[in-house]
């Protein structure tokens, strides 16, 4: 199969490795060869030729008005998509009743007293003092109506993740036809979803729900199935040698042997879903996305991160409950029914205390205004670093050198090559990195988009996407070294690179553009703010799993810190470090279309253009040209070896 | 209180049992965060821009505390916006800057969306230049000569032309046509959003740069950075019909207010309001201004105007 072709060289001696390459390169130079002078006589052009285009404009704009004209009438909206709706909907107001009806005190102590039994004491007190802090902001209402959407958006995407999961762990063949459609998805940046979803569902709470679920249940889905595939062979064996029945194998032993993966499955889904909440404002989600959007209207950063503060602490509070509950699940740490009991009665007794106190609803006075000196330090920055700095300029002159001196060459220098020589690019990267079947999809996605007619602008955002992570790579890779080095250093960085994970990425929009002015230089400072924390964990992670004993032995041949370095740590994380790179090239891909709304044009400007009046055949083309560009991408700097393993 | 909830989840429970033999209209749905804990709810659409943060914050304001309902807001792009008020997500849209096909659509030939007056301000685009710059060279006011100063406006993202700044995808723009059509030397480049376009012209103005815009009036920003408008070959009814072959300027639109028609119906003392409400460019700047320059919460800048001007907002609630 194709993981066994590509792991086998690894195992051989280097000579033969670059024998195998030159192989490669070889036979696609002879298929050029033949292919390239054909192409050229038929369809002589730099950029890709207009006769292998398809306009789908028409039949795109009348799908649309179809649907706007039937949405009331047609069965398909009135029995199918509508129940749909409506399930969402009650299950929303359901949850958001029940959650005003606790009141704060109630929904506070319930938090802290789940997260109590299933992670611990501090946890217990840090996620009391987030819920504090929500309501302290006067943030309170918004953030319950976040927490419903949340609450219901991942149990659907849990739901779906594991029966997908289930099906996929099951079956070999589900499991082959999953994959990819899986693997396309996580390539997929989440604004891509909301058009499609948003003319058949309508701006609104319906359509927030349903993207999120489609963006968060993939996560699900993979880790289920890879934890039942991962199920240690032999207690199966043994459990099937008591004659048990297969759904008893799969309840007893599969499901309980695969629990850490599910919990990682839920934690994934969780952090997915929060990031998603911001996103799905832009559709009428409401809650404390729509108050960022809102903020952004009168640029205010200050109130932007008084609605921001809050999904920070809801992602990190969650992200670390659900984790501490994945390490406990690997241990028999069983907590007692009764235990349960007492804090659910606790709970209880504590939000009546709330409401027969009559302090339902946060009180007004105890909110803290941080909106004023946060600007304050904002304007400060821009004022002192926009430009006019002494030797090193301003950074609006830095911007501009960046578009000049780099975005510029490498866009035109893009535009400028032949269509098909774009494509031979593309396969001799894809395959000399992985299969012919990764490099096949690589070239069919990037004609894919030629054949789109939105060759240039996908060329022009690719650019901007090179040079993004070409920047979070130089600082991500630095930044990780020093972090694998020192403790202490790391210990620093941990919250900072948790802040800027989560923190919606309509709160920084702002201090870029003040920074950098307006167009593709802030789009990529954007992209870099948002795909460095990962790349700066993998790399640290990956430095620090080096096997000590070699590092060890190096440091005895009296090897300096920089020759472990060069020689021993980096070769040794080489994993690590290519992982980095697809994931800084995903990720940076993601904030394509949140540059589009600080002038980095383009792709992102065009999926922003669609969601804005309403156009489907620019929007939803677009969008998934940003896919097809994602899912080339991922096959160019995807090690084939990793997917096997691929998931976590 | 917990009773009032458990009965209005099975009350939701039961209206899924009850719409389970028939058909789910999802263009009739409320937003579910909507008429929570027994008060009645208006949902208010909010555009991206601060005079449309204006008065929907007064009109939240007086909803609340003058008509005892409470008020929620979504803020949606325009175009949205209208399809949003058809299916009743919101009640109302507060200031329309003039969309002819959604009002055929969605006014005349379903009905779905009812006309709610005049919001009394007058909107109009235009392209715009510091008025710093147009002191120094006060002939750069006129189209014509636009392109003796192009070199001027050049920045990193408009190659070897002159910049001219466009703003949120969601606005109305003929800016492209007109360049072209008018033989301009400029490249019109999109800030992608209202927030990056304003942080970059008060960016310019700090440092007296030169910089040529759409924009549109009224607008808070003309308090901080004064502008003036740049003649482009007048606008006459019609001129506008091909968009591609435009070579005129922007019309003034008289900004109109929209409800969802079952709310214009039966929405009671609440959308009696909106449709009466009706106020100045200059109260509607008042309030943006406190919004934006002074970054008052959009109720505190409400409660400011509505205490000054009770004259006008209690003819709205008569």
């Amino acid at each position: 199969m194709a993981t066994v072709t590509a792991s086998a060289p690894r195992a051989l001696p280097g000579g033969l490795l670059r024998h195998r390459a030159a192989q490669k390169l070889l036979l696609l130079a002879l298929a050029a060869a033949i292919l390239v002078p054909l192409a050229n006589a038929k369809w002589a052009s730099g950029s890709w030729p207009e006769a292998l285009t398809v306009d789908l404009t028409n039949p795109l704009t009348t799908a649309s008005n179809w649907i706007i004209d039937n949405r009331d009438s047609h069965p398909l909206f009135l029995y199918g998509f509508g129940y749909m709706s409506n399930a969402v909907v009650i299950s929303v107001r359901a949850v958001y009743l029940v959650l005003l009806a606790a009141g704060w005190t109630g929904v506070t102590a319930l938090g802290a007293l789940v997260a109590w039994r299933v992670a611990g004491v501090r946890l217990a007190i840090g996620t009391a003092a987030a819920f504090l802090t929500c309501g302290l902001l006067g943030m309170w209402v918004p953030t319950m109506q976040t927490l419903a959407l949340m609450v219901v958006a991942v149990l659907a995407s849990v739901a779906v993740g594991v029966v997908l999961g289930l099906a996929a762990g099951l079956s070999d063949r589900l499991d082959r036809t999953l994959r990819p459609v899986l693997d396309t998805m996580q390539v997929m940046p989440a604004y891509a979803y909301l058009l499609p979803v948003v003319l058949v569902f309508g701006m609104g709470v319906p359509a927030a729900v349903l993207a999120t679920v489609v963006y968060a249940a993939p996560p699900m889905a993979r880790l289920t199935s890879l934890g039942l595939r991962g199920a240690d062979k032999e207690v199966l064996e043994a459990v099937e040698s008591l004659g048990s029945t297969a759904r008893q194998r799969l309840l007893t032993a599969r499901i309980p042997l695969a629990s850490k993966e599910l919990l990682l499955g839920l934690n994934q889904t969780i952090m997915m879903a929060l990031s998603m909440a911001v996103i799905a404002s832009v559709i009428g989600a409401g809650g404390l996305g729509d108050r960022v959007y809102q903020a952004l209207a009168s640029v205010d950063v200050g109130a932007a991160l008084s609605a921001g503060i809050p999904i920070v602490l809801l992602a990190v509070v969650l992200d670390r409950v659900t984790g501490a509950a994945g390490e406990r699940a690997g241990g028999e740490h069983e907590s007692s029914p009764r235990t349960w009991l007492y804090a659910a009665v606790a709970a209880v007794a504590v939000a009546l205390a709330g409401r027969l106190a009559g302090r339902l609803d946060w009180p007004g006075a105890w909110t803290l205004n941080i909106a004023e000196p946060v600007n304050r330090a904002v304007d400060w920055m821009t004022a002192h670093l926009y430009s006019g700095v002494p030797v090193v300029g301003g950074t609006a002159d830095w911007a501009a050198h960046f578009t000049t001196w780099v975005l510029n060459p490498v866009r035109s220098g893009l535009q400028w090559l032949p269509w098909w020589s774009v494509l031979l690019v593309v396969a001799a990267l894809a395959w000399l990195i992985g299969t012919w079947r990764t490099a096949l999809t690589a070239v069919l996605a990037m004609a894919a988009i030629g054949v789109l007619g939105v060759w240039t602008p996908s060329l022009d955002t690719l650019s901007q996407v090179l040079a993004a992570v070409a920047v979070t790579l130089v600082l991500g890779l630095a930044t990780g070294i020093a972090a694998a080095r020192s403790d202490r250093f790391e210990r620093l960085l941990r919250p900072v690179l948790d802040v800027f994970q989560t923190m919606p990425q309509f709160v920084y929009l702002i201090p870029v553009v003040a920074l950098f002015g307006v167009g593709r230089a802030p789009a990529v400072a954007a992209a870099v703010v948002y795909a460095l924390p990962a790349v700066v964990r993998i790399t640290t992670q990956g430095l620090r799993q080096v096997d000590p004993a070699a590092l060890e032995s190096a440091r005895s041949l009296g090897a300096t810190p920089g020759q472990q370095l060069r020689q021993i740590q980096l070769p040794l994380a080489r994993p690590a470090l290519l992982l980095a790179v697809n994931q800084g090239v995903v990720l940076v891909l993601a904030v394509v279309v949140i540059g589009g709304l600080v002038g980095g044009g383009a792709l992102g400007y065009n999926t922003v253009f669609g969601l804005a009046q309403g156009d489907l055949a620019t929007g939803l083309v677009a969008g998934a040209a940003i896919v097809c560009l994602g899912l080339m991408l991922d096959r160019v700097t995807q090690p084939t070896e990793r997917r096997a393993k691929k998931g976590a | 209180m917990r009773l009032r909830t458990t009965t209005a989840v099975a009350a939701g429970s039961a209206l899924l049992l009850l719409t389970g033999c028939g058909a789910a209209d999802m263009t009739k749905q409320a937003s579910p965060f909507a008429n929570a804990q027994g008060a009645r709810t208006v949902t208010l659409s909010v555009q991206s821009w601060v005079g449309a943060q204006s008065n929907v914050a007064v009109a939240q304001y007086l909803l609340e505390h003058k008509l005892g309902y409470r008020a929620d807001t979504v803020q949606v792009d325009e175009v949205p916006a209208w399809d949003a008020l058809s299916q009743g997500r919101v009640d109302a849209i507060m200031e329309d800057w003039g969309h002819p096909d959604q009002e055929k659509r969605y006014v005349e030939d379903k009905k779905t969306i009812a006309r709610g007056g005049g919001l009394g301000v007058t909107g109009h685009i235009g392209w715009y230049v510091p008025t710093y710059l147009a002191e120094q060279h006060p002939d750069i006011t006129d189209w014509k000569n636009l392109n003796k100063y192009s070199s001027l406006f050049r920045t990193a993202e408009s190659g070897g032309r002159g910049q001219l700044m466009d703003g949120s995808p969601s606005y109305v723009t003929n800016d492209k046509a007109l360049v072209n059509n008018l033989k301009l030397d400029y490249q019109v480049v999109f800030a992608g959003s209202e927030a990056a376009q304003i942080t970059q012209m008060k960016q310019f103005a700090k440092e007296k740069k030169p910089f040529l815009t759409y924009w549109y009036a009224p607008q808070w920003l003309f308090k901080k950075v004064p502008m003036t408008e740049v003649k482009l070959p007048p606008y006459k009814d019609g001129c506008d019909a091909d968009a591609a072959k435009i070579t005129c300027a922007y019309p003034h639109t008289p900004l109109q207010k929209y409800l969802n028609a079952d709310f214009a119906k039966k929405g009671g003392k609440a959308a009696a309001f909106l449709k009466k409400f009706k106020w100045t460019t200059e109260d509607q700047n008042e309030v943006s201004l406190l919004i934006a320059d002074q970054k008052l919460t959009p109720e505190q800048a409400a409660k400011k105007w509505v205490d000054s001007h009770a004259s006008t907002w209690k003819a709205w609630l008569s």
